[in-house]
């Protein structure tokens, strides 16, 4: 009975989460926390179930409302969208556990809307992964991308300035997408994703339709702040309260590349999109040119978060750069990088909340040997997530790029794998310039005698980035299990 | 050429407007009026839709005793209005959290001019 739901449980969590903690924030200051949480949690659990179910049963399609498809909205559960949607939920249950000192700190006595806001955008990141109509995943991209402004905007006035910006970039983004929706329902005359699929197998793929899917990626592609559309993501990243950056850094542009993947691989005929458009060579191409441009960017910042948001614009390029090789090595490099980057991205994040709630300044230059000594635990978890980034084995970084290395080969494409080995010395320039902070002393002897106050003693705040770098390691060891359990069976058709 | 004018006049319009709040959105330097672009902008989107719907000596999508239920071809098709009408909605939750975060912005700079917030935010 409820069994037969599952599905659509998690949006369905994820909203009623959201609407619940207005209404019992006045139990206790705590009380917005453990809710968002335990919502989490409970998702987590369900989409585990979900996975566990499509991978041995296959997939499940869900008619929302009992209006059966291509006239209602569906929800598709196959495994790439679960595989998807359980990521949302881990990422989630993780940064949500940290967040409690870190919101209450920077948003004193609105924490409320905060959590409130989080859970609307989680429950619309859930519903664009799982749905399978194309007007529903507009609406989905909109609640997800206001209640993202509301997240971000929400701490500075500098924070404002930055996501005014992203909403009108996100806003031009949104609308593109909607113009190439409009264009295929012209064309087609449906917005079921798995039923106009099958018509233009009869009909082929006419140049109204291209235009329409051309809006549909430029669209998508602005969300997902590919190269040249990134210029709104530093300043957001920089300014926002440190939870939503580390929960929307992981999450919100994941989801944009969830949707491209979609797009291009299951709604068009993957060998159409390969061979006939040259969709993904522009979408390898500017993937690649964002490595490179992330990469140096994030060499000339001084500032943490900024460092890590120009490399965030280098690792969308990586799974930018998968998506467009366009073969069975590309795509599971693609959908583990999203894997291995959500991780190592949080984890990363949540060192920089963790230096901001020991009153440490984001300033690179600011760092030192006495860091390590008052933070053991934040610094030992930043250096693994940072080999990670740069993609030393044992690692899960490596793993990624190593398949997207192979998938380069296959095609011949010497450029790329000239432009993943150069931009993994880029990433080594740049972190291992703070590791070089944190571990070697600088013979400063005042510093060197002066008291340590330890600043990890908060289990919160550091089991969470304790377990993310473990599961870096784990994700590494054990690729071997996720590509062939669960990136094998999620590879479209024709690969 | 004649008959692309004739039979897509109401398209080239649209298109004039959405670049119209694409103009305003990229050049205008008053924030307010880039708010006012990207209305513009969506709301040539939401005509484009209504556009698309509409047929020649058809009516109104209700039902009407004189017209029988299966023919189809007398009715315009609804589904584009009813999918504007959550458009419309989206664009309004937009404006609204706009407006929301301008008002913070000239709360703390007091200016919504793009030029001198840029100055006054170093």
């Amino acid at each position: 009975m409820i069994l037969g739901h599952l599905a659509v449980l998690s949006i369905v969590f994820f909203f009623f989460g959201a609407v619940i903690i207005p209404l019992v924030s006045r139990l206790g200051t705590w009380v917005p926390h453990a809710v968002a949480v335990a919502t989490s949690a409970i998702v987590f659990v369900i989409n585990a179930t979900n996975l566990g179910y499509v991978l041995s049963q296959g997939t499940i399609r869900y008619a929302v409302g009992g209006w059966q498809p291509p006239i209602g909205i569906e929800l598709v559960l196959d495994p790439l969208s679960s595989f998807f949607v359980l990521l949302l939920g881990g990422i989630a249950v993780v940064v949500l556990w940290h967040s409690r000192y870190p919101a209450a700190a920077e948003l004193p006595g609105r924490t409320a809307p905060f959590y409130s806001a989080t859970l609307l955008m989680l429950g619309a990141f859930s519903g664009i992964v799982l749905t399978g109509d194309l007007f529903n995943l507009y609406v989905f991209l909109e609640i997800a991308a206001l209640a993202g402004y509301a997240l971000l905007g929400g701490g500075s006035a500098r924070a404002a300035v930055a996501t005014f910006r992203y909403l009108i970039f996100g806003t031009i983004g949104a609308s593109f997408y909607l113009l190439g929706v409009g264009l295929i329902y012209m064309g087609t005359g449906t917005l079921n994703m798995a039923d106009l699929s099958a018509i233009m197998a009869v009909t082929g793929v006419e140049p109204l339709l291209v235009i329409g899917f051309v809006f549909i990626i430029t669209g998508v592609g602005l969300k997902m702040a590919l190269f040249p559309l990134h210029l709104w993501l530093p300043d957001v990243y920089a300014s926002a309260v440190s939870s939503g950056t580390a929960l929307v850094a992981p999450l919100g542009t994941k989801v944009a590349a969830y949707i491209l993947i979609r797009i291009l691989y299951f709604v068009l005929n993957p060998d159409l999109s390969r061979f006939q458009l040259p969709f993904t060579q522009v979408l390898g191409i500017l993937g690649a040119a964002g490595i490179i441009w992330g990469s140096i960017m994030a060499i000339a910042q001084k500032d943490m978060k900024r460092m890590l948001a120009y490399s965030s614009v280098a690792q969308i390029g990586y799974i930018a750069l998968g998506i467009g090789l366009g073969n069975t090595y590309g795509f599971i490099g693609a959908v583990l990088h999203t894997l291995n980057h959500a991780c190592m991205k949080a984890c990363l994040f949540l060192v920089s909340g963790n230096l901001l709630a020991a009153g440490r300044s984001q300033s690179i230059d600011a760092l030192d040997h006495s860091l390590r000594k008052s933070m053991p635990w934040t610094s030992l978890s930043f250096t693994i997530a940072a080999l990670s980034m740069i993609g030393l084995p044992p690692t899960a970084g490596f793993f990624s790029k190593w398949y997207l290395l192979l998938g380069s080969i296959e095609n011949s494409a010497w450029i790329y794998v000239l432009v993943i080995v150069a931009s993994s010395l880029l990433n080594a320039v740049y972190f291992f310039r703070v590791i070089e902070r944190l571990y070697l002393p600088r013979g400063d002897v005042a510093a060197e005698e002066a008291p340590v106050v330890v600043a990890d003693n908060r289990p919160s705040l550091v089991a969470p980035v304790v377990f993310l770098a473990l599961l870096l390691v784990v994700l590494g060891l054990g690729n071997v299990i996720v590509v062939r359990q669960l990136i094998q069976p999620m590879l479209p058709a024709g690969f | 050429m004649i008959e692309l004018i004739d039979d897509y006049y109401a398209y080239w319009f649209c298109f004039l407007l959405l670049t119209i709040g694409l103009y305003g959105v990229i050049v205008k330097r008053n924030l307010v009026k880039k708010v006012i672009g990207l209305s513009i902008f969506q709301s040539a989107i939401i005509l484009f839709f209504i556009i698309a719907a509409y047929k020649d000596d058809s009516t109104v999508p209700i039902l009407d005793p004189r017209i029988e239920v299966t023919n189809a071809d007398a009715y315009i098709n609804p589904l584009p209005h009813t999918l504007m009408l959550t458009a419309i909605v989206v664009g309004v939750a937009t404006l609204g959290v706009a407006f929301a975060l301008l008002i913070r912005i000239y709360g703390k700079y007091a200016t919504l001019d793009e030029d001198t917030l840029m100055e006054r935010m170093k």
